[in-house]
């Protein structure tokens, strides 16, 4: 873990055609190792992409005068209390004028926490729990909410499966996950009747046996089975379930959404659909240019943390622009670009354009996906708020 | 009641993982009176070599294919993983047990070492092959049938299988064989037997081959079960194997079966009748309840002849 940060550590901007002597430092905060490896992946492709075409044309203009960029990408390793100590690190010694991420709600809660406390700029790409930015002034995201989401994902099941009744298996020490998982009961059952969701069933952090929770469900005979889960729990949950006589369908949510679900889950999790950001086949305009300068640069069509990442960042980057010129004190600048992020209004991004509302959220539509046989996440609907 | 058998049938092969690597545990502890705690690393190690193994004979690293059908590689797998593994566990017990224990170092010391050479292992696996997850390809064509309203696959069955025919041989192993006999001796007593003419370097080697190959054994089959593998998969399992092999009685290998598959039947029933939350809670405190009752756990006896 050590060497990971290390060797990320010497991932920096150098440039000689800018005005160096004032970089502009910007915290990631992600998850390159434990659950959700390929999530950290991504958020770094896509600021490092972005890194690189800003620099390229000579650096951030602010005010008439070029800037370097520096991106100190920091590994949170899935957990929340190294999310927590990176923040610490990132504010306190690298002095970073305004962080990215952390990606993952169960990392983003309590990051939020410290971002207000030490009141620097925040803006989670991913998090989607409403907690992350709750009365915190200083924190932002570039995801839509669950509480937002689950309608979508009750609405599209009961229309697609005619389902009545519902299903749900939920990680437990996962903000994003048991948060997702309470709001999907309260909106299906207000839609269907109480006891309408049959089989509510949880499990802890590590598990790799789901087949006590999973013999409960399938004897509950639900409709179907949402699974607000990780991609690479999705996996062993879905081939379980089907080794226990499971053949009806599965709706997931945007945690699905990674390059790395087809490999771990390969044909079982074919057919299957879930709520997510973006879809990636069929895209177009600005995010089909993103799409193909990003295959063409990593090899592999990027995921909805990427897109979000990549939003995210600009974002920041145009609050930083919109101060006019920084002071080179941080808590002025951080204080400045906090107030530029407020303002904006209407951002354009390649998710979906999204207009703010005061808590710092994002209002923006959402997609459902459906995986196809070639394995690719596939456009099948949009919802907008 | 049918939800009861399913649930049995669940808990049969969990606890079957647990076994396996409570046996590996029970192994070492009585010959040298180590616990070797690097053995749920191990184990992850032999889940790794199993996927690479694998992987190896599709065909995926070479421009060749070696023409062999998925059943065909999982038989080739098997021995080869064993043997594998095994070697990484003679290969610790080589460079990081074996200088201490000539040394005559204090056993606290053996079983520090024994904790930093799992976290090498975990954090030798990070460092080379990163973090993504792998995932183990289908060797086997999965079946699945259901019987009286209990639903299992071939796969569960064949774990299951496994389990008790390893437990069958191992006992014979010890009880029968001059090998077991030489290893109940080192483990009656370890300064008079090399007077007697038994070489206790290579019975320990022996017995570092036999936990080992169990644990590449039990990495093979939990990958087939749950075929995502990473580099911290073996360290939760391995404690609660370890704790699963004392409640039974550490030192006898019998002990360690049951252990293991009590541990197995204690989660999968509390989960099933309680939330998933009280699941550690409750397995653990009967655990506990059962050691302050019976010290030596179930199978123990007091300090005199073990293993």
């Amino acid at each position: 873990m050590f060497l990971g940060s290390l060797l990320l550590l010497g991932v920096q901007g150098e440039s000689s055609q800018a005005d160096a002597s004032n970089p502009i430092t910007l915290g990631f905060v992600i998850p390159l190792t434990g659950d959700i490896p390929k999530v950290g992946e991504s958020s770094r492709h896509a600021a490092e992409m972005l890194r690189e075409e800003i620099m390229a044309q000579g650096g951030l203009d602010i005010g008439g005068v070029k800037h370097n960029l520096r991106f100190i990408y920091e590994d949170n390793e899935s957990k929340p209390e190294s999310a927590v100590m990176a923040m610490l690190k990132l504010i306190e010694r690298d002095r970073v004028l305004a962080i990215v991420g952390p990606q993952s709600s169960r990392q983003a809660v309590p990051a939020g926490q410290v971002a207000n406390d030490n009141r620097t700029p925040m803006i989670s790409p991913w998090s989607t729990n409403p907690d992350t930015t709750l009365n915190r002034p200083w924190v932002f995201r570039a995801a839509f909410l669950d509480p937002f989401q689950a309608p979508v994902a009750v609405d599209f099941a009961m229309e697609q499966f005619g389902a009545t009744t519902a299903a749900v298996l939920f990680a437990l020490a996962n903000d994003y996950s048991k948060g997702l998982a309470e709001f999907f009961r309260s909106d299906f059952q207000a839609k269907n009747g109480a006891g309408s969701v049959v089989a509510y069933e949880s499990y802890g952090d590590r598990d790799q046996d789901f087949s006590a929770q999973l013999t409960n469900i399938i004897r509950a005979q639900p409709d179907f089975i949402f699974l607000p889960n990780n991609y690479n729990e999705v996996a062993l949950i879905v081939r379980q379930a089907s080794d226990l006589g499971w053949t009806g369908p599965f709706m997931g949510a945007d945690a699905w959404g990674s390059a790395e679900l087809m490999t771990l889950c390969g044909d079982l999790c074919k057919g299957h659909y879930f709520s997510t950001h973006y879809a990636a086949a069929g895209a177009t305009g600005a995010t089909r240019e993103f799409i193909e300068k990003y295959q063409a640069k990593y090899g592999y069509t990027p995921d909805d943390v990427a897109a979000l990442t990549w939003d995210a960042t600009r974002l920041v980057l145009e609050a930083i622009q919109s101060t006019g010129g920084l002071s080179g004190n941080p808590r002025n600048d951080r204080a400045a670009i906090r107030d530029a992020m407020a303002a904006i209004e209407e951002f354009e991004g390649i998710t979906g354009n999204m207009r703010f509302d005061d808590e710092g959220d994002p209002i923006k539509c959402a997609v459902v996906v459906r995986i196809s046989d070639a394995g690719e996440f596939e456009y099948t609907k949009s919802v907008c708020p | 009641m049918e939800s009861l058998f399913q649930n049995i049938m669940n808990a049969l092969q969990w606890g079957s993982f647990y076994s396996l690597i409570a046996l590996g545990y029970c192994l070492v502890y009585g010959v040298l009176r180590l616990i070797n705690f690097a053995h749920g690393d191990i184990f992850m190690v032999g889940a790794f070599i199993a996927y690479f193994t694998a992987t190896f004979l599709m065909g995926m690293y070479t421009d060749f294919s070696f023409g062999l059908s998925n059943p065909m590689v999982l038989v080739l797998t098997i021995p080869i993983t064993m043997i594998l593994t095994a070697g990484v566990g003679v290969t610790i017990e080589r460079v990081a047990y074996r200088p201490l224990r000539n040394k005559g170092a204090h056993r606290l010391y053996v079983v520090i070492t024994a904790l930093m050479c799992g976290l090498i292992l975990q954090h030798a696996n990070l460092a080379v092959l990163g973090a993504s997850r792998r995932s183990f390809p289908d060797l086997v064509e999965r079946s699945v049938y259901t019987i009286g309203g209990v639903t299992f696959t071939n796969l569960r069955v064949a774990t299951i299988v496994a389990a008790f025919l390893v437990f069958a041989m191992l006992y014979t192993i010890i009880s029968r064989t001059r090998i077991g006999m030489a290893m109940r001796a080192i483990s009656y007593d370890r300064f008079a037997i090399p007077l007697m003419g038994i070489p206790v370097a290579t019975i320990v080697v022996i017995t570092f081959i036999l936990g080992s190959s169990l644990a590449g054994l039990a990495g093979l089959l939990y990958s087939m079960s749950y075929p995502v593998l990473e580099p911290y998969m073996g360290a939760m399992i391995g404690w609660k194997a370890f704790i699963a092999a004392v409640v039974g009685g550490i030192g006898d290998i019998r002990g360690a079966f049951v252990g293991g598959f009590l541990l197995g039947f204690l989660e999968i029933m509390v989960v099933a009748f309680f939330p998933s939350t009280f699941r550690d809670l409750i397995a653990f405190s009967i655990l506990l309840l059962i050691l302050s009752i019976k010290p030596t756990g179930i199978f123990g006896m007091a300090q005199t002849t073990k293993i």
